[in-house]
């Protein structure tokens, strides 16, 4: 096992390389979802709002 | 076949299906990845030359790869949206952007981690393979700063769209860099019968190639999704979508 973990004298290279390569994969997919989810509250606010404006009122009484 | 093409393009019904494939997508990029790092990091064979700083391999080729990869995607598809104006083309070619502007980051980083012990340097500014590859990464920042200043989307597709498909030189420098110079980057040991790697080292390589085609593939569609709902926010689709969401929301 540590034999495996000192890739041979070039551990730093080869986990450094791997631990970064998949933090930027996890990062790529939580941006991406972050930004989907952002689009999507906005909208939602802005329908929430539209229904508001339509029930009469502001919606800051309303709700 | 075209009906069902024509049915993709329709925003609402990429939507739901994108939603749909996205786990599949993940499900399939995590298990090959799995089998991957396993055959590569365990299973391979140390290798007589580079010893087992060889290993960087695994991580560094599929993101070379998938920079190329995700450029080419960028650039056909904004062919396809100045040349038909469709509706998704553009969507695709936004999306593809920063993934691919990171995957090349990651082919530089991991090349620079795999060159210092392999050559004495992290870095050579006369390589070719180097230096295209760091111009690429210039490519999708210009793209994505190209349109970021330009307010008005239509004009922002077109804009763009033209860099990237003038950025295509670029690729194809990367791709025949280390074939017409004679460059510190190795040459290609995929695809070349004179120089290939053997079968246990390969067959992880191609495993992790796929695998990371399948993640590019689910961050692309996660993307998409998130920038086909910025651009038809205004149609009922999305506003139904949206209402949907806002009871759901308040009932909870």
């Amino acid at each position: 096992m540590m034999t495996w973990l000192a890739m041979g004298g070039y551990g730093f290279y080869v986990w450094s390389s791997f631990a970064l390569t998949f933090a930027v994969l996890a990062i790529n997919l939580v941006m991406a979802r972050t930004r989907h989810q952002r689009i999507m509250n906005a909208l939602r606010t802005k329908a929430a709002d539209e229904s508001g404006q339509r029930r009469g009122g502001f919606r800051e009484v309303t709700s | 076949m075209w009906t069902w093409f024509h049915k993709l393009a329709s925003p609402p019904h990429f939507y739901r299906l994108a939603g749909l494939w996205i786990p599949w997508f993940l499900g399939t990029a995590v298990v090959f990845m799995v089998v991957g790092l396993y055959s590569g990091l365990v299973l391979a064979p140390a290798d007589y030359q580079q010893g087992d700083a060889f290993r960087i391999i695994y991580v560094h080729v599929p993101a070379a790869y998938l920079s190329l990869l995700a450029y080419m995607v960028m650039a056909v598809a904004s062919l396809i949206g100045l040349i038909w104006r469709m509706k998704l083309a553009h969507a695709v070619a936004v999306s593809a952007a920063p993934i691919g502007a990171s995957f090349t980051f990651l082919a530089l980083a991991t090349g620079s981690l795999w060159g210092k012990p392999m050559w004495g340097t992290w870095w050579e500014w006369s390589d070719p393979r180097m230096l295209s590859e760091l111009i690429l990464l210039f490519m999708y920042f210009g793209f994505m700063t190209l349109r970021s200043n330009i307010s008005e989307r239509s004009r922002a597709d077109k804009a763009g769209a033209v860099l990237a498909i003038v950025g295509v030189v670029n690729v194809v420098l990367v791709h025949y860099s280390v074939e017409w110079w004679n460059t510190l980057h190795q040459g290609q040991t995929v695809m070349n019968s004179d120089a290939k790697m053997p079968a246990s080292m390969l067959t992880p390589l191609l495993i992790m190639i796929l695998a990371f085609s399948l993640f590019f593939g689910a961050v692309m569609l996660q993307r998409l999704r998130g920038e086909v709902l910025l651009r038809e926010g205004g149609a009922r689709w999305a506003r139904r979508l949206a209402n949907e969401q806002a009871i759901e929301g308040a009932a909870t």
